[in-house]
């Protein structure tokens, strides 16, 4: 294939290229949907998606209202998941719970691929200063751990889940900013950006139609990957009580609010299931594509 | 070597100086205002105290005055005085630290000396099923949430079958020993009180596993896949032609050679640690420094909060140091690259 590319007229071997470009991208995706775990990852994620979009319709109990004389019953017929020590059903909880966290950690990990993207990008296209303070803030921001750095921004702007939110993304975008960097300085060199410049293409045209595009396949493995963290570090600083306030069914919030009580197991253990499923659902997702997208790690890495 | 290490040095300073300057804004941009969770409402209405009490505290100067007289401090060893605790920061992160030390030191132990075995294992029976088991050791490792991890092992362990030492550090009938390295561990080894050595190694046992467990899973992932790209390679098969036995080829000549990424993973761990230290020391009522993060930020206590999370962020820097070094000399290539 590569003589034959090599013989053709410019404007033929463009179309070809197109044409095995959309084959790959087909085999690539007819090879994620055969892997297992992507299909049950895909599974998982799909169902918290259609929860928390209906769950409203066909909630069984309220999830906030308290009904104090049944606090604390194990579960049972009337509550799967027992309830809390407000008496409010545990299983009501857990699935509106999946309204809070699949937004935050969508919002979060997409505006982090945003604006670490975006910053990256320009940094590794344009060089120089600009390149030199992106990554040098892209540098302090990584020198604290996330979680550390998260905790002092929140408490000097006030706990909740919009400020955890955006104590997040400023943690999160430096290691898009960074992957996406490191591509555009491999891919800005490549021949076809030279091809498009001396026809003429502005820089920006350049960067958008014929830099970018080649650069997204790592950023979509850690945008998956990153979603399942950043509900694990969402419910760990509302479990903190630094994020969700109550009484919202926020899922580390409701392990905190259940961590005194070690009989009553399911008042924390059930909320811990479910965020435990929906990171592990990411993690499926994120993985599978990876051995897709990136050849070389595939079947070495598992 | 010599100037790999001090080039990597130079580059530290600016980064330390810039952590400090990070967690100095982010301090003074409490919008609650610090003084009314101290003193309180009715000591807020009376202008004289918040004057004094600014004054005091050094609130009353420019913020590049306090940030200068910040840094001449820190460069003594001063901290400044936690508004909370009403002791210098730096003494309460002594008291607190080698908590910490000692939680972090068993959870290495386990995700270190449990990686590497599971990774090896894992790819000297590649697709087996005790390949599988590993994998989904790996993938609990990072799909559980720390804080949860910790309180479902004390349901169980603790309260459910009662195997595993409560909360804390010591049983409460016991007197910790005398303090010399603050490892309770250590300190008991040296006075000869072997009953408090043993309790206190069993209150380690499950925030270890707890800490440890998502970096077990991230070193087993990198040695396995590091050890796959040795055991193809030629002289592994040179090795095991000269009629070596399987044992020395797999320790001696692939291992060591599969070594380097988890070397890296292994510097990350130990800054990953200091994370999850945070969560795991909430529910096992471990007096490190994490607690001492979230306590002062609740109390809005901002030398607090400055104070550790410099000091987090120093061992942070400090390990990727290493890690960055260890690299160097693990691999001449790097040294010529940078």
């Amino acid at each position: 294939m590569g003589i034959a590319s090599g013989v053709q007229t410019p404007a033929v071997g463009a179309a070809s290229t197109a044409t095995v470009r959309k084959r790959r991208r087909w085999q690539a995706a007819r090879a994620f949907v055969r892997t297992p775990t992507a299909v049950v990852g895909m599974a998982m994620v799909i169902a918290w998606i259609v929860i928390a979009l209906t769950i409203t319709f066909w909630a069984p109990y309220d999830p906030i209202k308290q009904d104090i004389v049944n606090r604390l019953h194990p579960p049972s017929v009337q509550h799967l998941f027992g309830t809390d020590y407000l008496g409010r059903d545990v299983l009501t909880r857990v699935l509106y719970g999946s309204r809070i966290s699949l937004p935050v950690a969508i919002l979060v990990s997409l505006a982090s691929l945003a604006a670490g993207s975006f910053l990256g990008a320009t940094a590794g296209f344009m060089g120089g200063l600009t390149d030199e303070i992106t990554m040098r803030l892209a540098d302090i921001t990584l020198a604290f751990p996330s979680i550390v750095l998260a905790m002092a921004i929140i408490a000097a702007t006030g706990p909740g889940l919009t400020n955890a939110m955006i104590a997040m993304l400023i943690v999160g975008w430096p290691q898009y900013a960074r992957l996406m960097r490191a591509q555009v300085l491999a891919v800005k060199e490549q021949e076809h950006v030279m091809a498009a410049r001396s026809i003429g293409a502005s820089e920006g045209r350049v960067l958008l139609q014929h830099v970018v595009p080649l650069c997204i396949g790592p950023l979509i493995v850690a945008v998956t990957l990153d979603m399942g963290n950043v509900l694990l570090l969402a419910s760990a600083l509302s479990f903190i009580g630094l994020g969700a306030v109550p009484p919202q069914p926020e899922w580390g919030l409701a392990v905190a609010e259940g961590r005194t009580k070690f009989a009553q197991w399911w008042v924390s253990g059930f909320p811990g299931l479910a965020i435990m499923s929906m990171v592990l659902g990411f993690n499926f997702i994120g993985d599978s594509l990876r051995d897709v997208l990136d050849p070389r790690a595939r079947t070495q890495d598992f | 070597m010599q100037r790999f290490i001090i080039r990597r040095l130079v580059i530290v300073v600016p980064t330390l100086i810039a952590v400090t300057l990070v967690t100095f804004l982010i301090a003074h941009f409490v919008p609650g205002d610090p003084l009314a969770a101290v003193l309180g409402q009715r000591a807020m209405d009376n202008p004289e105290i918040v004057a004094n009490y600014r004054a005091r505290w050094g609130l009353d100067k420019s913020l590049l005055e306090q940030y200068a007289i910040y840094l001449r401090n820190l460069l003594r060893g001063d901290l400044g005085l936690s508004i909370h605790t009403q002791r210098p920061v730096l003494t309460d992160l002594g008291d607190f630290f080698p908590a910490t030390i000692e939680l972090a030191l068993g959870a290495l132990i386990i995700s270190i000396g449990g990686g590497m075995l599971l990774g090896v294992l894992a790819a000297v029976n590649m697709y087996s099923w005790l390949d599988q088991l590993v994998r989904v050791i790996a993938l609990i490792g990072s799909s559980m949430p720390v804080f949860w991890m910790a309180l479902i092992f004390l349901q169980i362990f603790y309260a459910g079958l009662g195997w595993a030492p409560g909360p804390g550090r010591l049983d409460s009938a016991l007197t910790p020993p005398p303090s010399r390295t603050g490892l309770y561990v250590v300190d008991g080894a040296i006075a000869g009180q072997w009953a408090v050595v043993l309790n206190a190694l069993g209150h380690l046992v499950l925030p270890s596993i707890v800490l440890g467990w998502y970096q077990l899973g991230m070193i087993a992932r990198v040695t396995r896949a590091s050890m796959l790209e040795v055991l193809y390679a030629d002289y592994i098969r040179t090795a095991r032609a000269k009629g070596l036995a399987e044992k020395w080829v797999i320790l001696r000549h692939a291992l060591k050679n599969a070594m380097l990424p988890t070397v890296t993973v292994i510097g990350l761990a130990v800054a990953g640690l200091m994370a999850g230290a945070v969560q795991t020391e909430t529910i096992f009522a471990w007096p490190g420094i994490g607690r001492y993060a979230i306590t002062s930020s609740e109390t809005l206590d901002f030398p607090g909060i400055m104070g550790v999370t410099l000091v987090i962020s120093g061992l942070f820097i400090g390990s990727s140091l290493i890690v960055d070094l260890l690299y160097g000399m693990l691999d001449p290539r790097i040294r010529v690259a940078r």
